[in-house]
């Protein structure tokens, strides 16, 4: 055994890896990204991201019907988008042992909701497991996969970001379990989930999901731990960390397993206990878990919404607060994320607030187009929504006289644009231009490969998912492309596009700012030449900011990348490369430093 | 022992997560118990990030709350004084003196806040040039380790362990530099708290 610094993401991963999990596939999200990842770099296993989450999970699927262990990663939302399989999944069980990991956000760090996808455990009868820190996530991963073939059952492992991205020691460097593969047997009332098939296994099902509860009663997955008994803790997953450290005197239940629960267990635990509360964040399930066992729990004062910590457990029971500082009170400017110097999604949102479109958006980096300066996107639901919602925009009669322009990124439209492309298209009513962003990657979840550019996670050869032939092969006239950091021709394509009275794509191509390793530059600002018309101050590049005594624009050298967008927006040639005229940056830096 | 709680501040792309990754290796070199939490996704986009490390002989929650924090390490001053009331009175304030706009300031939307650097010295700050010491380490983009270098005069780990860490940590080709870097933060940061 060695001992290692890992994240929850990571230690799952092993564990699986150690279960002997062959296949792991799945879609980027944030927080679950890293487990994939990781597991990727262990000896002796397939693994690759899919388009989408439910592709990632019939792929998983095919994997146990053939007998293979698979391990299938995605955060909170991708479970909506997998969740047609997985409702059936749950009736027809598995051959090789099958594990979902899913990382939820409560706090919406990095996400479009908070919803607690405990609920789907218990909606679509699968035992979800809830480890509380890396070192359970790795015991955890391995387990269910017995547990998984054991009960003929997928199982869903549930995380949060504060265990996909803590860390703590995890002791690995067990063997890995390389079984026997059970033998791929045909047999259609199992795997064939038509309706006379599908009733006998809604009833099977029942009937396993009693035996996993009677397994719960006594399972290793569930600890009681009896300290003062005035009050009693039922507590899952990273509450039960809170809850220790907030109130160290108190009984605590850890359910390893949030569904199905250990009645009997439960109340057994709830007699003891004085007062029993639940502690849990972002939703209740536990809460209405317990209540519909017939369990008495008392209401906890404690935030619905948002992560709990230490602090807020302490206040929810009033429980002392500590002392403060005395701090003094500046108002400090929000500090928003915005898109990278050199970012090509840059011109086309610039170039857009022109247009003065509405504009249907959709979720990766250039989500970021949404806020001031550029502010130049109207919505954002879900991966793949732009599409429809132009559509369904233009067939409400649009709004106003104003354009309508759809933008989805190279990785989202693979995920699920095309469908809603192919709708468009096909129920030919309206004219909007729809906007494809290629910036050559998965850039906003931290650099994943996608069919777009054809890099695949184990570095396998691939090819190039060609956006141009598809758009023309599902029926759109009006196709092209265009380099993203050429500003007057993003402006003239969105021009003609918008102004075309068909349906139009456009594919604005150049590769993420990150991806590229020669930077030009600095420009500097020619402070003779500047008018201070703030023109490329509105790109809103990090680089650029407008002197609040003379007006005029200056350039952080340290953070410019050399793009070259200013410079195109420029009507006064006051943006350079150094070189060509004195240096007028203004220094970012307070005091010594710089 | 309670545990010990620092956090790390900045803006997202300043290197807190690897500085972070840094210190939870060199407490769990020195044989304590640690737990560190970050976060990942849209805010690392230049947001406003933190990440908290905590060890001790037994540490449960990996978060941390207002009045808790022993060691803020702050990359960048508006977030540090963002932050300053989850330091504990008494607590240590160690704070890069560099201010990076945020971009409501920089297109003239927001005035730029006065008085952040001496509302700090007032709590107390030690400020670092981490960037002026980075550069003269060669290598300019370990400010990170700069800092971390000015923390760890107050931590009970030796100076062996950083090294150890640092090296099996960053890059072959950096890590003569990034050892400097640590070693110029060390020497700059006057006062440590000791062990608490
Ligand atoms: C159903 C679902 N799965 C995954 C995610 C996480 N996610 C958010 S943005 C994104 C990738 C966006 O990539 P791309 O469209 O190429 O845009 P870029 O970030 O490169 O600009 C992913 C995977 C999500 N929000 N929803």
């Amino acid at each position: 055994m060695t001992r290692v610094l890992l994240s929850g993401n990571e230690a799952v991963a092993q564990g699986a890896w150690e279960a002997g999990a062959e296949v792991g596939v799945g879609y980027p999200g944030t927080p679950s990204t890293q487990a994939l990842e990781h597991f990727a770099t262990l000896p002796d296993v397939y693994a690759e991201w899919a388009p989408n989450e439910k592709v990632a999970l019939e792929v998983a699927i095919g994997v146990s019907l053939a007998g293979g262990r698979s391990f299938t990663t995605m955060k909170h939302v991708g479970l909506n988008v997998a969740a047609d399989p997985l409702f059936t999944l749950a009736y027809t069980g598995v051959n090789g042992g099958l594990v979902i990991f899913v990382a939820d956000d409560p706090g919406i760090h990095s996400s479009q909701n908070e919803q607690d996808s405990r609920n789907y455990a218990a909606f679509a009868h699968i035992p979800m497991l809830e480890p509380a820190d890396p070192s359970e996530a790795h015991e955890m991963g391995a387990y269910a996969f017995g547990l998984s073939e054991r009960f003929d059952t997928p199982v869903l492992i549930r995380s949060t970001v504060r265990l996909s991205h803590a860390k703590s020691m995890v002791a690995t460097g067990r063997c890995r379990d390389v079984r026997e593969r059970p033998p791929y047997k045909k047999d259609i009332g199992k795997w064939v989930m038509m309706p006379g098939m599908a009733r006998a296994r809604r009833v099977e099902l029942d009937a396993r999901i009693a035996c996993l509860a009677e397994y719960a009663e006594d399972s290793p997955l569930n600890q009681v731990e009896l300290r003062d008994f005035g009050l009693g803790v039922v507590c899952a997953g990273v509450s039960y960390l809170h809850a220790r450290e907030a109130l160290p005197d108190a009984s605590t239940f850890k359910l390893g397993m949030a569904y199905p629960l250990p009645a009997k267990a439960l109340k057994a635990f709830a007699e003891k206990a004085e007062r029993l509360i639940v502690i849990e964040e972002a939703d209740d399930f536990l809460a209405r878990s317990l209540r519909s066992l017939g369990i008495l729990i008392e209401a906890v004062e404690a935030p619905r919404a948002g992560e709990l910590s230490p602090g807020l457990i302490r206040q929810a029971l009033g429980i002392g607060a500590p002392t403060l500082r005395d701090a003094p009170s500046i108002a400090l400017p929000p500090r928003p994320p915005l898109l990278c110097p050199g970012c090509p999604h840059r011109p086309v949102f610039a170039a857009l607030r022109k247009t003065r479109a509405v504009v249907t958006g959709d979720i990766g980096c250039y989500t970021l187009g949404t806020l001031a300066p550029l502010s130049a996107m109207d919505a954002c639901i879900d991966m793949g929504a732009s599409v429809g919602m132009a559509h369904g925009i233009a067939l409400a009669g649009g709004v106003g006289k104003q354009p309508v322009v759809a933008v989805i990124g190279d990785s989202t439209f693979a995920h699920s644009g095309i469908t809603g492309l192919v709708n468009s298209v096909y129920n030919s009513g309206s004219a909007e231009t729809i906007v494809i962003l290629d910036n050559r990657i998965t850039a906003m979840t931290g650099h994943q490969g996608n069919p777009v550019n054809g890099i695949t996670l184990q570095e396998r050869e691939s090819c190039e998912l060609g956006l141009e032939q598809l758009a023309k092969a599902v029926g759109v006239g009006r196709v092209r492309v265009v380099d993203s950091q050429d500003i007057p021709a993003v402006e003239a394509a969105l021009k003609e596009e918008i102004a075309a009275p068909e349906l139009s794509v456009i594919v604005f191509k150049a590769p993420c700012a990150l991806l590229l390793r020669e930077k030009r530059g600095p420009y500097a600002v020619d402070a003779e030449q500047c008018a201070g018309c703030n023109i490329c101050v509105r790109l809103g590049c990090p680089a650029i900011g407008r002197d609040e005594g003379s007006g005029r624009a200056y350039i952080d050298e340290s953070v410019c990348v050399g793009c070259g967008q200013c410079e195109q927006v420029c009507r006064f040639s006051a943006i350079v490369l150094p070189s060509a005229a004195p240096s007028s940056a203004t220094s970012y830096t307070t005091g010594g430093a710089q | 022992m309670t545990p010990t709680t620092i956090m790390l501040c900045g803006v997202g792309g300043q290197g807190t997560i690897l500085a972070a990754d840094l210190l939870a290796k060199a407490a769990a070199a020195s044989g304590y118990e640690v737990k560190l939490s970050e976060i990942h996704g849209m805010a690392q986009r230049g947001g406003s990030v933190d990440t908290v490390v905590r060890f001790g002989e037994a540490v449960y929650s990996p978060m941390t709350d207002i009045g808790m924090v022993d060691h803020l390490v702050g990359f960048e001053v508006i977030e540090t004084l963002r932050r300053i009331q989850f330091v504990r009175p008494g607590g240590r304030l160690l704070v890069n003196r560099r201010l990076i706009p945020p971009l409501p300031v920089l297109t003239g939307d927001t005035l730029c806040p006065q008085g952040v650097e001496e509302a700090l010295a007032q709590e107390g700050a030690e400020f670092i040039d981490a960037d002026a010491l980075a550069r003269e380490s060669g290598s300019a983009k370990s400010a990170n380790v700069v800092l971390i270098g000015a923390l760890s005069l107050g931590l009970p780990f030796d100076k062996e362990v950083w090294h150890e860490v640092i090296a099996a940590r960053v890059p072959q080709k950096t890590v003569d530099a990034n050892i400097k870097a640590f070693g110029l933060g060390r020497q700059a940061c006057t006062k440590g708290v000791g062990q608490p």
